[in-house]
Parts: C-alpha cells; sequence; structure tokens
C-alpha cells in the first residue's frame, strides 16, 4: 500500500468499545485458519446484517477503543475478507492497533463523530486526511508513529521484515 | 528526572536512558503462544521465510484455550503446533499441562525486570512478578521468534496507590474490578499501569497475578508492581538464571497519580456484558443463576480453589447450578488433590475440567444455553464470550461465585466466610 493511495467507499458506522470478540467470535476463530470462512461471521453477535450490506472498498467507522479485549490477529483480518479497506476510529485498543497495520490494515485514528451510516469517504493516508464527501466536511488523521508507518507501507509486517531484515527504527 | 518500572527496564534492555514515548528495539527475554494465536504465528514465521527459531528457549507453546481438542479442525491445528515444536526444539504445553499465564511463571520462564510478549492480551499477567510482559499478535510473535526483537513505544505510566486494608472477604480480584469499574475499558489505553501501596504489599504473588491480570481491561500496555521480599521469594527455587528487579525511583515522572482508599471496599461483580459494568455484590444479591465457573489465569490458582472449597466445606452446590472448576495448572489440580480441596469440591457437586482455559473462551467445557446466567472467576463477560450470546455473564472472585453456587444466585460470600 503506497502512500499515494486514495481510499474511497462507504461508511458502516459502530459505537465505542467494539471489542475483537464482537469482530470474530471464539467460538468460530478457534477451528480454522480460513479467514475467507471467518469473515462470513464478522460483526456478527452486533450486527448479524454487516457482512450482507458490507462492499468491497467500504469503511468501518467508530468511537473510541475500536479492538478492545483479545490480541486475535484473526479481527484485522476477517474485517480486510470481509472487504473494509480501513478502519477509522477515534482510538484505538492498542493491540489490535499494532495489529491492524502488522497485516497492511490501515487503523484510521481521527474524529468519527461527523460521520453517519451510509456517508461515502475518501480516505488520504499520504495527505493524512478523511474526507466526508457526502456531508462535505474533513478531518486530520492522528499521524502513525514513523515505524508503523513504514510497516504500513509495505503492506505489513511480513513484507517489511523480508525487505529489510529486522525493525528500522 | 527518576526512571517508572517501564523506563527502568527498557533503560537496562537498551543499555541507554530510554524515556516514556521513546521508540526502541529490545531484546525479549521470553515469548509465548497458545493454542488460539499460534498457528497464525507459525503461518507467519514461514512466511517470512523463517528456518530456525533464535533462540528456541525463550520460546514457549502452550495448548489451553481448547485443551483437550473437541474437534477435528482444532485437533489439525494443535498437530501443527506439536509439529513446529518439535522441528525447532521450542518448547510445548500440550494438554493438561495449564494455563499459560499460570505456567509461565510457575515454570520460571519469567524472572523480574525482564521483557516478555505473548499472543495473549492477559500477558500482562507477570507484571505482578516485575516483568513487562505484553500482549502483541500472531505476526509480531513471528517476527520476536525469527530475530529475537521487537519494537517497543515506551508507555507512559498511570501510577495506582492502593491504600488502607482489605476487609474480610474481599480478595484482589475485588480489587481489579474495582479499578476496572473507576478506570473504565480504555481508562488505561497505551499506559503501563503501576501498581503499589500497603494493600499490594499485603497480598500474595498469587493474589497479585489477579490484579496484573486485569490491566488490559483497562486498556493497559502493562501491569507492573514491585519486586518486593514476597516477589523474591516466589520467584527463588522457580528462576535458575541471574535477572535484575526494576524498581521506579521516587522521583519518577509519571502521567497522573491515582490514590484508592480500599478499606471499605466490598466483593464486586461485572454485570454483563462489560467487565467495566461493575457494581458492588449487594446490589445484584438475589439474581438466579445457573452456571457458576472458577478458574481462568484471573483466578485458577491454588488459593482461588482454597477459599471455594473453604466455603463449599459442609454445604452443596445447588441443584440448579452446574459449578465447574477448572484447576490453572497441573500443578494447581495436584496440590489440591494433596490438600484435599479436590476431594472437598467434588463431594459439594463440583464438576472438574481439565487445566486449561475452560468454558472462559468459548470453545468447549461449559457453553452456557440461551438465557442462562452465568458467574465465572474470568476476566470478561463480553455477549457471547462464552460461545452463546444469548447469554449472562457475571464476573466476580472465586468466594462470591462459590458462595453463588450453592444459594443459587448471586450471594455475598461474606455470608458464608
Amino acid at each position: 500500500m503506497a502512500e499515494g493511495i486514495v481510499l474511497r467507499g462507504k461508511a458502516h458506522v459502530f459505537a465505542d468499545d467494539v471489542n475483537t470478540d464482537y469482530i470474530i467470535s471464539g467460538k468460530y476463530k478457534f477451528k480454522t485458519l480460513d479467514m475467507g470462512e471467518l469473515a462470513c461471521h464478522c460483526m456478527e453477535d452486533i450486527d448479524p446484517e454487516f457482512v450482507s450490506k458490507v462492499q468491497a472498498g467500504d469503511f468501518i467507522v467508530a468511537g473510541g477503543n475500536f479492538g478492545c479485549g483479545s490480541s486475535r490477529e484473526q479481527a484485522p483480518l476477517v474485517i480486510k475478507h470481509a472487504g473494509v479497506s480501513a478502519v477509522l476510529a477515534r482510538s484505538f485498543a492498542r493491540i489490535f492497533f499494532r495489529n491492524a497495520i502488522n497485516k497492511g490494515l490501515p487503523a484510521v485514528e481521527c474524529d468519527t463523530s461527523g460521520i453517519r451510516a451510509g456517508d461515502e469517504l475518501e480516505v488520504n493516508l499520504g495527505a493524512g486526511k478523511v474526507t466526508n464527501l457526502t456531508r462535505g466536511t474533513e478531518v486530520k488523521i492522528a499521524p502513525l508513529p514513523a515505524v508503523m508507518m513504514d510497516i504500513l507501507a509495505e503492506g505489513g509486517l511480513t513484507d517489511y521484515l523480508k525487505r529489510h531484515g529486522g525493525f528500522k527504527l | 528526572m527518576g526512571k517508572t518500572i517501564a523506563e527502568r527496564i527498557f533503560s537496562q534492555h537498551c543499555g541507554r536512558e530510554v524515556k516514556a514515548g521513546d521508540l526502541v528495539v529490545a531484546d525479549v527475554d521470553f515469548m509465548m503462544g497458545q493454542d488460539g494465536t499460534s498457528p497464525l504465528a507459525i503461518e507467519a514465521f514461514r512466511e517470512l521465510g523463517g528456518e530456525k527459531v533464535y533462540d528456541p528457549s525463550r520460546v514457549a507453546l502452550v495448548i489451553d484455550h481448547s485443551a483437550p481438542s473437541p474437534l477435528e479442525g482444532v485437533s489439525n491445528l494443535h498437530a501443527m503446533m506439536r509439529s513446529f515444536a518439535a522441528e525447532q526444539g521450542v518448547g510445548i504445553y500440550d494438554i493438561g499441562c495449564g494455563i499459560c499465564h499460570c505456567l509461565l511463571p510457575e515454570q520460571g520462564h519469567v524472572a523480574p525486570g525482564d521483557i516478555v510478549v505473548g499472543a495473549d492480551s492477559h500477558t500482562t499477567t507477570y507484571g505482578a512478578i516485575n516483568a513487562f510482559s505484553t500482549g502483541v499478535g500472531s505476526t509480531d510473535l513471528a517476527a520476536a521468534m525469527l530475530t529475537g526483537k521487537l519494537w517497543f513505544k515506551a508507555p507512559h505510566t498511570l501510577r495506582l496507590e492502593l491504600r488502607g486494608e482489605l476487609a474480610v472477604g474481599v480478595y484482589s480480584k475485588d480489587v481489579a474490578l474495582f479499578l476496572a469499574g473507576e478506570l473504565t475499558a480504555d481508562g488505561a489505553t497505551y499506559l503501563a499501569v503501576e501498581y503499589g501501596g500497603e494493600v499490594i504489599g499485603s497480598l500474595s504473588v498469587e493474589a497479585r497475578f489477579t490484579i496484573s491480570n486485569m490491566a488490559v481491561e483497562m486498556g493497559a500496555k502493562a501491569g507492573l508492581m514491585e519486586a518486593d521480599a514476597r516477589t523474591l521469594e516466589w520467584v527463588s527455587g522457580r528462576v535458575s538464571r541471574p535477572f535484575m528487579p526494576a524498581a521506579p525511583d521516587a522521583d519518577a515522572a509519571y502521567d497522573e497519580v491515582r490514590e484508592f482508599d480500599l478499606g471499605g471496599l466490598t466483593p464486586q461483580v461485572a454485570e454483563p456484558h462489560r467487565v467495566d459494568k461493575v457494581r458492588p455484590v449487594e446490589e445484584l444479591e438475589g439474581t438466579p443463576i445457573q452456571e457458576a465457573v472458577i478458574g481462568t489465569c484471573t483466578n485458577g490458582r491454588l488459593e482461588d480453589l482454597e477459599v471455594a472449597a473453604r466455603i463449599l466445606a459442609g454445604r452443596r452446590v445447588s441443584p440448579e447450578v452446574r459449578l465447574i472448576v477448572a484447576p490453572a495448572s497441573r500443578q494447581v489440580f495436584m496440590d489440591g488433590m494433596e490438600k484435599g480441596i479436590v476431594q472437598r469440591l467434588i463431594e459439594a457437586g463440583a464438576v472438574f475440567v481439565t487445566p486449561g482455559c475452560g468454558p472462559c473462551v468459548g470453545t468447549h467445557n461449559g457453553v452456557p444455553s440461551d438465557g442462562e446466567r452465568v458467574i465465572s472467576t474470568a476476566n470478561r463477560n463480553f455477549k457471547g464470550r462464552m460461545g452463546n450470546a444469548n447469554a449472562f455473564i457475571y464476573l466476580a472472585s472465586p468466594a462470591t461465585v462459590a458462595a453463588s453456587a450453592v444459594a443459587g444466585k448471586i450471594t455475598d460470600p461474606r455470608r458464608m466466610l
């Protein structure tokens, strides 16, 4: 994912404190590594319609503390496999935040209070801003630490390490 | 300006002054994956082109979340872990050994002053023995297995001074729940929490693990305590390598210092479906329950089983309730048998399952039915956590759970002590 890429899609809005059990329940994720299969259950316990509503390139837009709870890396993976191109949140829980970047899923920290379900958004990681095309508003993205920007730019930790051989701060 | 525990540990590892906010790459003293997270870590290790784990003696894989396996898909993932462990010479704790967060300190893998990462969010547990221990994802674990290092942002620290003397019938789990309610689910996000004050000093090391375990429920990166005489006594005989405890300086710079007087604290309960929805047990007494769980990385240790056995002595589990007990390790199970604790619990009507996470994560060993209320010594009560989104989970201390199992409803344990 190069810095110049601009993402565009519809917003699917969630509240505060969406934990990783809600993103992908323990009763599914423990028996398979098939993320395509697990993606069918993304957000099942808080929004059973989510997987049928979401279209490739859409965004999850949330309040505070997104991704809290368990460290399961299946969480950002099923979000990606469900077609979501980035998660926007007022704040992220730290393990989810790190895992999302490690798997090349942009975790975009910004003021999400003005975004409503169905709004068309444009996320410009390089310019550091999110434009709400439906409402004509714009918010700034909180910058990532440099090493996380580098990891995301490579598409995730695996590709980053294969290129650099270690962590370059 | 002096150092916090976290700053001291990172400074010691990096061989230079590290301040909160600094980005560093540090050697990891020990790293762990469990059966929910290791398969993805092994896949990532292969994708990285990894051939040899950097230092196999610093790695442990633990089968605890679904032990023994309830399904063929899980069995195949367990087989993947065994195969990787054999190939790499990495230690593996197979079914029945116990829960990762009980095993790692018990078996001497963690020492004061260590940096430990685990592919499990409750890795904060070992902060109780003064280790900077934190949860990471599977790919970060793969990177640490391959390189022996990980990048960190040295956290700022929130210091909690816990004052007073806990009343009879009030335990470290009640302290942990109370703090979760006060600070809320993201009250300590990205911070290291330091727990200090005479309440901590008065607790056994086992009881301290419960508090550090639940630091992550407030969003914390670590839940640290100083190494005192009790800590050093507990680790001696378990840890065979030299170590360097990390104490905070008197002039350490904390983001915030908060004091709590816990002399008047009563038993606490977290209501469904949030860990920070905490109330005194007095306000919830009388709520009927159908399942009770004593176990998990939060409260499955010998002292936890012991207090439950004390309450159940001469009493029986209500016929309306299933009491499931999962000892946190084989050692706990055997010690419990030797002391007659296991016998007493079984005679009272408790059901024992394999040392492991048991029903906490919804994989097996006690999934509740629709509409049921469970009272559990676990650390999470999210909707669907135990495998049924139509059930309700209350979190409490082993004493409160045992008393409630007898009464068939949420009960103040002080009535039965």
